[in-house]
C-alpha cells in the first residue's frame, strides 16, 4: 500500500512513519509548512512549525530511509484554521484549532492530495485507534500499523470504528472525531496501540530517530508563546469594553470581549472583589454589546446541550443503547474538551442546526441535542466539540452552538 | 523504488567524472600543506599551480587572477561584498550594486545583506519574459547614478531558465563608466564558450561540482586591477584576499574537470542541444499546456555564437500543477528533476526568476526543470516522457484538491 507519513518533526509522527515502513507499505514523508512567515510560528522545538521541526522530520525521513517532502499548505490553513480560530472569538465562539486542522488540513487538504497523488492512506502520529468489524459486528485487530484502505476499497460489509486510545492521558478520538467515516477509511494510526508515551519514545530511541527525546507541544501552533489574547488583539484590534456582573453592574473593563471564554476564571482583571467575596467567572460573552458577563460557579452549571453540523461514524441507537420506550433519546457519553471526562448523556439528532431551549432551525443541516443524565455539567461554551461516545467508540461529533440549565 | 534512475537533474550538481576522481583520490593520499616550505609542502604547491595554470588557460585568465574558493557561492561572496568594500574604500559615494532580478541567492543575498548591513543600495535590473537582462535599464540606471555604483553583477547564464544574458553588453555599457563588472559562470562553463579575458569582464565565478569536479571547490577569477578586500581573513593566501590552506586535491581535480569541460565543450554543447531538442518536443507532445519558460531553443544553438539557451537546460511550467506533487511523481517513477528555485527548509517558493520574468505565482508553482551535462542519455529523455504524461495528470488532480483558492471556494 502507498501510505502518505505526515511527519511533524515530533517523535509520535516518526515512530508512526516508522511502523508503516516496517509494516511492508512503500511509504513517503511529507511535513506541512503551515506558515509562510515563519519567523510568525513559535519558534523552538516544541511544535509543528518551526523550521527546525521541519529539519527534524527530514532528518527521521533520512534515518528510515524514505523520500521526503514539504508540502506549503500555509494557504489553507491561514484560510480555514486561523481564520475560523478569530470569526470564532469575534463571535463570542470559543474554537479547538486542533480539530479545525483535523478536519481541514490534516484529514482534507492533505489528504485528498494524497489521494490524487495516489496514496492509498496517510498515517499519523495521533493516539487513537481504528477497529475494523465485518458485517456480524465482530472486532478485527486494531492493528499496530493499521490497515487502512482495506475498508475503504475493498467493499464487503467492513466497518471501521474510531476509538480512544487505551492511553487515557494520550487519547487524541476527540479531536479526530470531526474526519467522518469516509476519511477514517483512508487514515491510519499506527500508535493506536500503545499504552504509553514512553513506549513510543522507546521505539523511537530504538531505530535511532535522534527526535526520541524531543519534548511533547501543548500549546497552538501558531500562537506565539501561547499568548492567546496577545494574538487576538493583534489580529482582531484593541476593542475596549466593561465587564458587568449578572446584575448588570459595572465590575471592570477588557481589551475585546472576544478574548474572554465561558468558564473562565483567571486574566478576568477585576480589580474588586466580588460583594460576597466568591470567585467570578465568565457566564457570559455578549460581542454585540461588547460586553463580558461574570458569575457565580453554578450560574455555569448546565445538562442540555445543542450542537452543530453533526458527523456520525455510527448513529446512535444503530444497535446499542436504549431508547425510552416511543423516545428518540439514546444513551451515550459527551465528551466536551480535548482532555476532558466524558459524562452519561442521552443524545438525540435533530434535523436542523439547533439552537437554545429545543429551538431547531429549518436549515437541513443535521445537528444534536444532548441531556445530561446525572450531574450537570460546567463551562460548556459554544464553539466547542462535543464528541459522543459508547464506551471507547466514537459514534460522533458536532460543534455547541447552545447551553442550558432546562 | 526507483529502478533505473534517470538524473536530469545536473545544474544542482554533477557526476564526478573519472579523470578528476583519479585527481583527486592521488592527491588526497598524499601528505603536504601548500604553504609549507619543506618538501611535502612543495609538492603541494606545484600542484596547486599546476592547476591554477590549467585552470587558468581553460578560461582565459592569468595564473594570477585565479583565486581559489570553497565553491561558487564563496567566490560570489567575495566578488560582491569584496569589490563593494574595495571600491568604497577609495571612494565613500560608491554605494549602489547593480544586479539582475534573476541573479542567483549567493549574489542576491550578499547584496541584499550589504544593504542592511554597509549602507548599500541595490537595484535590481530587470528581465524581460525569456529571463534577458534589460540593457536599456542598465543603461539607464548607469545614466543616472554612475558616480554612486560600485559594480555590476550579471550572471553569465541563469540557473533555473538557462538564459544566456548579454556579458559583453554589460561589460561594454559599464566599462563606459569605468565600473566593475562580475559574473556569475557557474552554469555556463562547459556548456557555453566561456573567456575571461575576451569577455572583458573583471571578476568571474566558476565552481568545480556543475562540471564534472568536487563538491567544495570553485575559483573567483578577478583581475588584479580590481579592488577586493578579503572576506576570509587569516593566513594570506591567495593574494591575502582569500585566506585558508589551499585544499589540494579538491583543487586539482576541479583544475582536470574545467580542463575537460571546456576542451570538450563544442561537441558536448551540440549533443546535449540536441538531446534537450528532444526532450522539449517530447515534454510538449506529453502535456500540450507545459509551457517553456526561458528562450526558445534555437536549431543553430552552440554553432557560431552565443547561443540564447544553455544547450542542456530545458525548464516549463506546468499549468495547474504544484511542483512539489511533480517531483514526487517523477521521484517515483525514477526521473529525478528539479523545481528549479530554492527552498527555505524544503518549502517550496514561488520562483524569483520566474517572478521577475512575468510569470504569475499560481503558474510558478508548477514549475519544473530538466538539466543535461555529461552523463545524460537519450535514454534518459525517454525515462522522463514515458512517465510524464501520467504524471502531470496526477499533478494536476492534487492540484485540483489542494490548491489554494479552490474554485468557486475561496473566502
Amino acid at each position: 500500500m502507498r501510505v502518505l507519513a505526515a511527519m511533524s518533526g515530533g517523535v509520535d509522527s516518526a515512530v508512526a512513519a516508522a511502523l508503516a515502513v516496517e509494516a511492508g507499505h512503500d511509504v513517503v514523508g511529507v511535513h506541512m509548512a503551515l506558515s509562510r512567515n515563519r519567523d510568525q510560528f513559535r519558534t523552538g522545538s516544541r511544535g509543528c512549525c518551526s523550521i527546525e521541526d521541519a529539519g527534524d522530520a527530514r532528518r527521521a525521513a533520512d534515518v528510515l530511509g524514505i523520500p521526503y517532502y514539504v508540502w506549503d499548505l500555509s494557504e489553507r490553513f491561514e484560510e480555514t484554521v486561523v481564520a475560523d480560530f478569530l470569526s470564532e472569538y469575534a463571535a463570542g465562539r470559543t474554537p479547538n484549532p486542533c480539530v479545525r486542522c483535523n478536519e481541514h488540513i490534516k484529514f482534507e487538504a492533505l489528504l485528498d492530495k494524497a489521494t490524487a497523488l495516489g496514496f492509498d492512506a496517510v498515517a499519523t502520529g495521533h493516539y487513537a485507534q481504528v477497529v475494523t468489524r465485518d458485517g456480524a459486528g465482530d472486532a478485527g485487530d486494531a492493528g499496530d500499523a493499521g490497515d487502512a484502505g482495506d475498508a475503504g476499497g475493498a467493499g464487503g460489509t467492513v466497518r471501521r470504528e474510531l476509538h480512544r486510545s487505551p492511553n487515557a492521558e494520550k487519547d487524541q478520538s476527540y479531536v479526530l472525531a470531526v474526519m467522518g467515516p469516509q476519511r477514517l477509511a483512508r487514515a491510519m494510526f499506527p500508535l493506536g496501540g500503545f499504552t504509553s508515551k514512553e513506549q513510543v519514545r522507546a521505539e523511537a530511541a530504538a531505530r535511532g530517530l535522534s527526535v526520541s527525546a524531543k519534548p511533547d507541544s501543548y500549546d497552538i501552533c501558531f500562537v506565539a508563546d501561547g499568548d492567546t489574547p496577545g494574538f487576538l488583539r493583534d489580529r482582531l484590534g484593541s476593542r475596549p469594553g466593561e465587564v458587568v456582573d449578572v446584575d448588570g453592574n459595572v465590575v471592570g473593563d477588557h481589551d475585546g470581549a472576544y478574548a474572554f471564554t465561558v468558564g473562565q476564571r483567571k486574566g478576568l482583571g477585576l480589580g474588586r472583589p466580588a460583594a460576597d467575596g466568591r470567585a467570578r467567572y465568565v457566564v457570559d460573552v455578549q460581542v454585540q454589546s461588547n460586553t463580558v458577563v461574570v458569575g457565580p460557579a453554578e450560574l455555569l452549571s448546565v445538562d442540555r446541550v445543542a450542537a452543530e453540523k453533526a458527523v456520525w461514524f455510527e448513529m446512535p441507537g444503530a444497535g446499542a443503547g436504549t431508547p425510552d420506550a416511543g423516545s428518540d433519546w439514546y444513551d451515550a457519553e459527551l465528551q466536551i474538551r480535548a482532555h476532558g471526562t466524558p459524562v452519561p448523556v442521552q443524545v438525540r439528532t435533530t434535523p436542523g442546526t439547533p439552537g437554545a431551549r429545543g429551538a431547531v432551525a429549518d436549515d437541513g443541516v443535521p445537528g444534536l441535542e444532548v441531556r445530561l443524565v446525572e450531574a450537570p455539567l460546567r463551562g460548556v461554551a459554544a464553539g466547542q466539540s462535543a464528541v459522543i461516545y459508547r464506551g471507547t467508540q466514537v459514534l460522533g461529533q458536532a460543534t455547541v452552538t447552545a447551553a442550558w440549565r432546562a | 523504488m526507483t529502478t533505473g534512475s534517470a538524473y536530469l537533474d545536473h545544474a544542482a550538481t554533477t557526476p564526478m567524472s573519472p579523470a578528476a576522481l583519479a585527481a583527486f583520490v592521488a592527491e588526497a593520499g598524499r601528505t603536504g600543506n601548500a604553504s609549507s616550505l619543506h618538501s611535502a609542502g612543495r609538492a603541494a604547491r606545484r600542484s596547486v599551480e599546476e592547476a591554477r595554470e590549467s585552470l587558468a588557460a581553460a578560461l582565459g585568465a592569468r595564473p594570477s587572477e585565479v583565486l581559489f574558493t570553497a565553491g561558487g557561492t564563496e567566490a560570489d561572496n567575495l566578488a560582491i561584498k569584496g569589490v563593494f568594500w574595495g571600491r568604497r574604500r577609495t571612494d565613500p559615494r560608491r554605494t549602489r550594486i547593480l544586479v539582475s532580478a534573476v541573479e542567483h541567492h549567493a549574489v542576491l543575498d550578499p547584496a541584499f545583506w550589504l544593504a542592511g548591513h554597509a549602507g548599500a543600495e541595490i537595484t535590481l535590473l530587470p528581465v524581460d519574459g525569456e529571463g534577458r537582462l534589460d540593457l536599456a535599464a542598465l543603461r539607464a540606471e548607469l545614466a543616472a547614478h554612475a558616480d554612486e555604483v560600485a559594480l555590476v553583477s550579471v550572471m553569465w547564464a541563469n540557473n533555473e531558465v538557462g538564459t544566456v544574458q548579454p556579458v559583453r553588453d554589460v561589460v561594454r555599457l559599464a566599462h563606459q563608466h569605468g565600473i566593475p563588472v562580475h559574473t556569475d559562470a557557474v552554469q555556463a562553463v562547459g556548456q557555453v564558450e566561456v573567456d575571461f579575458a575576451a569577455s572583458g569582464v573583471d571578476a568571474l565565478t566558476v565552481t568545480g561540482h556543475k562540471l564534472g569536479g568536487p563538491l567544495g571547490v570553485g575559483a573567483l577569477l578577478a583581475r588584479r586591477d580590481l579592488p577586493l578586500e578579503a572576506v576570509l581573513h587569516g593566513g594570506g593566501q591567495e593574494r591575502g584576499v582569500r585566506s585558508g590552506t589551499l585544499d589540494a586535491p579538491a583543487i586539482r581535480a576541479f583544475a582536470v574537470a574545467v580542463a575537460d569541460a571546456v576542451d570538450q565543450q563544442p561537441e558536448r554543447a551540440v549533443a546535449l542541444a540536441a538531446l534537450r531538442d528532444a526532450l522539449v518536443a517530447g515534454v510538449r507532445r506529453a502535456d500540450p499546456e507545459a509551457v517553456l519558460r526561458g528562450p526558445e531553443p534555437r536549431a543553430d544553438g552552440g554553432a557560431g555564437g552565443a547561443p540564447a539557451r544553455l544547450p542542456g537546460n530545458a525548464h516549463f511550467t506546468f499549468p495547474g500543477t504544484e511542483g512539489d506533487s511533480l517531483l514526487y511523481l517523477l521521484d517515483s517513477a525514477g526521473v529525478q528533476a528539479s523545481t528549479g528555485s530554492a527552498c527555505q527548509a524544503g518549502v517550496p517558493q514561488p520562483s524569483h526568476v520566474l517572478l521577475a520574468m512575468g510569470v504569475p505565482e499560481l503558474d510558478a508553482r508548477g514549475a519544473l526543470r530538466f538539466t543535461l551535462g555529461a552523463t545524460s542519455t537519450r535514454d534518459d529523455v525517454d525515462a522522463l516522457l514515458a512517465a510524464l504524461g501520467q504524471v502531470v495528470e496526477r499533478a494536476r488532480a492534487a492540484g485540483l484538491v489542494s490548491g489554494p483558492a479552490l474554485a468557486g471556494g475561496g473566502s
